[in-house]
């Protein structure tokens, strides 16, 4: 035999080993006793529901917040939508439930193969959404021909709604079905829910979406409701108030018209955007019902291009509004002086180009006031033989140009500024001194967007570059703020007063003198400031032609930059009209007129109400 | 091939293999009531858990066959092996239900993480043997079991499979506490693990975030995760005292139920039979963890009484997480139920663990 001592476990690993037991003895009994609870106390309950048989979760959907625009006129709302859901597992005949729907709401065969193909790999518990927001009639019919179909009910699911259209639409995005990609990104989303895709609506997602509820129900056979036995409320998503005017922003749309381009209209001392102008853009509501592909294609397609938010997205030279960077510099690098002047005779020839001023007589002898004012080209082609591309580039990015504002807003560009180490890293080649020239005058390799270039004005009155941006609060729906946007500086320019000073006192007489090009944005009772520019689009030969002899899309850009009042900027904005009919002073400075007129208008308005208001509480007698 | 000892056989624990061989046939009914249709009384599931069955039979053979004993030279070959299978994974593994946990030989198709268990029990009893007595331990000789424990465990959560990964550490933790280690250093422990608990919530799948929540706040989502317990709850209620009977279940019967033969086969027993038969399946349960820790209290050496206690507490944890998932009284992962879901990896391991129980019971009389 084995001696005892090797063959006894030691008694502490036995008595530990009794430990054990005694736990796990603990356990199921703990384990008989919930099934006690469950099958013996609650047994009764519980054989209900399951005979009853069937409870069904439904989920309560959210409403999606509001958008207000800053002065509280609803921008973006959501109304109630019916929509008819099937149980698969509540109707005895799929098949035929389906053609007996499809009948009365007049859908194709192909539509009910789709449903068919939908509930096949799903539990047959969860219903299938066969037609979202049906019509009146259909309501009915389906209310009375309940019992030829069994499973199918009506679920009111809010819906999101655009009250204005294609307004603002490049800045509120719209919503539509979550895709596989960003329901496994985020568990909280179900087939068929709706998310934001672009703009604000995807940016703002978790602020607006809410939180959706749900409820147990305990349905008879046929899928009829018996009672709500749990409930979860939901939490309708919060407000979210925009700095946008849509007084503004409806003026602004106007003052655009049916031409192609973009106005974008912000606050210089803050970077609140005011108003923000596409065109033609879309009408957003198409989205939030489901888009087909052939309307799909109908934006894609469009020589218009409506789904491009061309206000960050389009990049196109700045032509003129591009000297006013070139004047800060030539300014700071003491390249000019107030009295520096420039002989223009209509075009100077350099490296065997020669480079057209846009007055074919010339300008005569012009200053860097005048060169402003009249948008002398030649005075700028000479500036450009005395600075490098790369000190132009360097004074550009201080505005922000060839860098995205940041604005809460996917897939917005930068634009370009070139300089050497960009040519040679682009094409692989050195600078020629000639395309300088291009630069000065922002035409060559020079792009910026509308944003970009609203703002570079907005800097210049100001001395300050701030981050544009759109959302003023977040709050819930009792109007505590959850979330306030602070300005943001990015760039205080470090420039001279008399700097800034020369330039801005040019920016006014280009609106307020008589030479000036861009007169005919001159308002009746405000001083403003701006600079025009008419862009090419592609590289015209040696004869001029008239905007009517020229192809559409080959005809130039107009752009104007302005704000008001001088001594005090409240407003900058900037306009692009493409493949316009005239330059920048003809088309673009009306435009912009408008836009700064109903700016005006409003805020004297606005303040006289309030006066009013506040005259009718001092009266109330006490 | 053996020269078989008449000791051998007359020490043979029948008792043992008897209750486990009665968990299985329940298992089997049940798995075929879980998953019979009108046209088909016996499933495709019903006759592929048979085979399993007697291969594992075979395997609990295998098992017995020779002296546990020669289990300490070969642990840590064993569980090179099994981590191997592990890492295969990853590369080589099988996509199923959303995580790659399976391995494909020919027809076969195997679950790693299942085999896993098994190895990391041998390969910890190897190293507590010689530590194990009645002093306590020191707090170093956690080191090594949480080395052995930590790969295998860190590959079975990236499957992903919570579940099998936890049962692995509850295991681990269970023989490195009968080896002796201080209690209070597992105060210790869970004082240092406790503030990672941030990082491993960060880590989780949103799935399983989602059923941690829903077990702590059950109408957080009463239409996702918080849907299969309503439904196992509702079917293991409605079987009152009696149950409804034999292939008689509604609730699972109806589809109610997801994973009704695997994870949350209890339910369907458990609607059919009622609380008497949940209570017998439980008593069987019982005795079977009985018969598992005498045979682990009356091992002839540390290794045999580690090696039992072992595969008892991996039998003992898979029961308790099962069932308390199932009835709603602790958060879902999965986990099959021993000896009783569909599942072929884990019944062969389970039954070659079987086949060590009694190894190490038929032997205590021997050199």
């Amino acid at each position: 035999m084995i001696p005892l001592a090797q063959r006894e476990t030691p008694l502490a690993l036995r008595r530990r080993l009794a430990g054990f037991l005694a736990f796990a003895v603990l356990g199921l009994c703990a384990l008989l006793g919930r099934l006690w609870l469950l099958q013996v106390i609650q047994g009764e309950e519980k054989r209900l529901l399951s005979e009853n048989n069937r409870i069904r979760l439904h989920r309560v959907h959210a409403t999606r917040g509001t958008v207000l625009d800053r002065n509280g006129q609803v921008l973006v709302d959501s109304r109630p939508s019916f929509d008819a859901v099937l149980v698969p597992e509540d109707s005895s005949n799929l098949a035929l439930t389906i053609e007996n729907l499809a009948q009365l709401l007049g859908q194709g065969s192909a539509d009910t193969n789709a449903v068919l193909q939908q509930a096949k790999g799903r539990p047959a518990f969860q219903e299938i959404v066969v037609k979202r927001d049906v019509d009146w009639n259909d309501l009915i019919a389906i209310e009375t021909h309940q019992l030829d179909l069994p499973g199918v009910s009506l679920a009111i699911t809010p819906r999101r709604s655009y009250p204005l259209g294609g307004s603002l639409a490049h800045l509120l995005g719209y919503v539509g079905e979550v895709s596989e990609k960003e329901m496994a990104a985020d568990p909280q989303y179900r087939m068929g829910d709706l998310i934001g895709k672009t703009g604000l609506e995807r940016g703002w997602e978790k602020q607006l979406r809410g939180v959706n509820g749900g409820q147990q129900i305990e349905v008879d056979a046929v899928g009829r409701k018996l009672r709500v036995l749990r409930e979860v409320e939901e939490v309708p998503g919060n407000t979210v108030t925009l700095t946008v005017d849509l007084a503004l922003q409806q003026a602004t749309e106007q003052a655009l018209g049916d031409r192609d381009g973009a106005i974008v209209a912000l606050d210089p001392n803050t970077g609140e955007i005011l108003s923000y102008v596409n065109h033609p853009s879309y009408d957003p509501n198409v989205f939030a019902h489901g888009i087909s592909a052939q309307q799909w294609r109908g934006f894609t397609q469009d020589a218009h291009h409506p789904l491009t938010n061309r206000a960050v997205q389009g990049q196109y030279p700045p032509g003129s509004t591009f000297k006013i960077v070139m004047a800060v510099a030539a300014l700071e690098e003491g390249l000019v002086n107030p009295f520096t002047t420039i002989n223009c005779g209509g075009g100077v020839q350099f490296g065997g180009h020669f480079f057209r001023c846009w007055k074919k007589g010339g300008h005569g002898g012009v200053n860097l006031h005048e060169a402003l004012v009249q948008s002398c080209d030649v005075f700028f082609y000479q500036l450009a033989q005395r600075m490098s591309v790369d000190t132009i580039a360097r004074y550009a990015r201080a505005f922000g140009l060839g860098l995205p504002t940041g604005i809460a807003l996917e897939h917005e560009k930068a634009g370009t500024i070139p300089d050497t180490a960009w040519k040679r890293r682009r094409f692989g080649q050195p600078w020629y001194a000639g395309e300088t020239l291009s630069v000065a005058i922002g035409q060559g390799y020079v792009t910026a967007t509308p944003l970009q270039m609203a703002n570079l004005i907005a800097t210049m009155a100001t001395g300050v570059r701030y981050r544009p941006y759109f959302v003023k609060h977040v709050a819930t729906l009792d109007g505590d703020v959850l979330e306030e946007t602070e300005p943001e500086r990015v760039q205080v320019l470090k420039l001279r007063e008399t700097t800034l000073k020369q330039v801005r006192d040019a920016l006014r007489d280009v609106v307020q003198s008589e030479r000036g090009t861009g007169k005919k944005a001159r308002l009746k009772r405000v001083e403003a400031a701006g600079k025009t520019g008419t862009s090419q689009v592609v590289k015209l030969g040696e004869v001029r032609l008239k905007a009517q002899q020229i192809p559409w899309q080959q005809r130039d850009h107009a752009w104007f930059v302005a704000y008001a009042p001088v001594e005090k900027p409240e407003i900058a904005v900037a306009a692009v009209v493409e493949h316009a009919d005239g330059g920048g002073g003809a088309i673009a400075a009306p435009a912009v007129r408008e836009v700064l007129e109903t700016y005006f208008r409003l805020r004297e308005q606005r303040s006289g109400r309030l006066y009013a208001q506040d005259r009718s509480a001092a009266d109330r007698p006490l | 091939m053996l020269k078989i000892d008449r000791r051998l056989i007359v020490h043979f624990d029948w008792a043992l293999l008897a209750l486990v061989l009665l968990i299985l046939v329940c298992g089997v009914a049940t798995v075929l009531s879980a998953t019979y249709t009108p046209e088909r009384l016996v499933s495709a599931v019903v006759v592929r858990q048979l085979v399993w069955a007697a291969l594992g039979l075979l395997a609990t053979l295998v098992a017995v066959s020779f002296d546990y004993r020669r289990l300490e030279s070969w642990a840590y070959v064993i569980y090179a092996g099994a981590l191997l299978l592990l890492l295969l994974v990853p590369v080589l593994g099988a996509v199923g239900g959303g995580s790659r946990r399976w391995l494909t030989f020919g027809p076969v198709s195997i679950q790693p993480s299942e085999f896993m268990k098994l190895a990391l029990v041998v390969a910890l009893a190897r190293w507590l043997h010689r530590l194990a007595g009645d002093q306590p331990l020191p707090l170093a000789a956690a080191v090594v079991p949480a080395v052995l424990f930590a790969p295998a465990g860190w590959l079975v959560l990236k499957q992903p499979d919570l579940g099998t990964a936890l049962v692995l550490g509850l295991s681990s933790a269970s023989l490195i506490l009968l080896a002796g280690f201080r209690i209070r250093y597992v105060a210790l422990t869970v004082a240092v693990i406790a503030p990672a608990l941030p990082y491993l919530w960060a880590h989780l799948k949103p799935y399983q975030k989602q059923r941690l929540v829903m077990f702590l706040d059950p109408m957080a989502d009463p239409l996702g995760a918080g849907y299969h317990v309503i439904q196992s709850e509702i079917a293991i209620g409605s079987g009152q005292w009696w149950g409804k009977g034999f292939l008689h279940g509604t609730q699972s019967r109806l589809n109610f139920l997801p994973e009704q033969h695997t994870d949350f086969i209890f339910s369907v027993f458990a609607e059919e039979w009622g609380f008497i038969g949940a209570l017998a399946l439980l008593a069987l349960y019982l005795a079977l963890l009985l018969r598992c820790f005498l045979v682990a209290s009356r091992a002839k050496d540390n290794f045999g009484t580690l090696l039992a206690f072992g595969v008892a507490a991996t039998i003992f944890w898979q029961v308790l997480i099962n069932l308390g998932m199932a009835t709603g009284s602790l958060p879902v992962v999965g986990i099959t139920l021993p000896f009783f879901s569909y599942g072929g990896s884990s019944l062969l391991a389970l039954m070659i663990g079987v086949g060590l129980l009694i190894n190490v019971s038929m032997r205590r009389y021997t050199f």
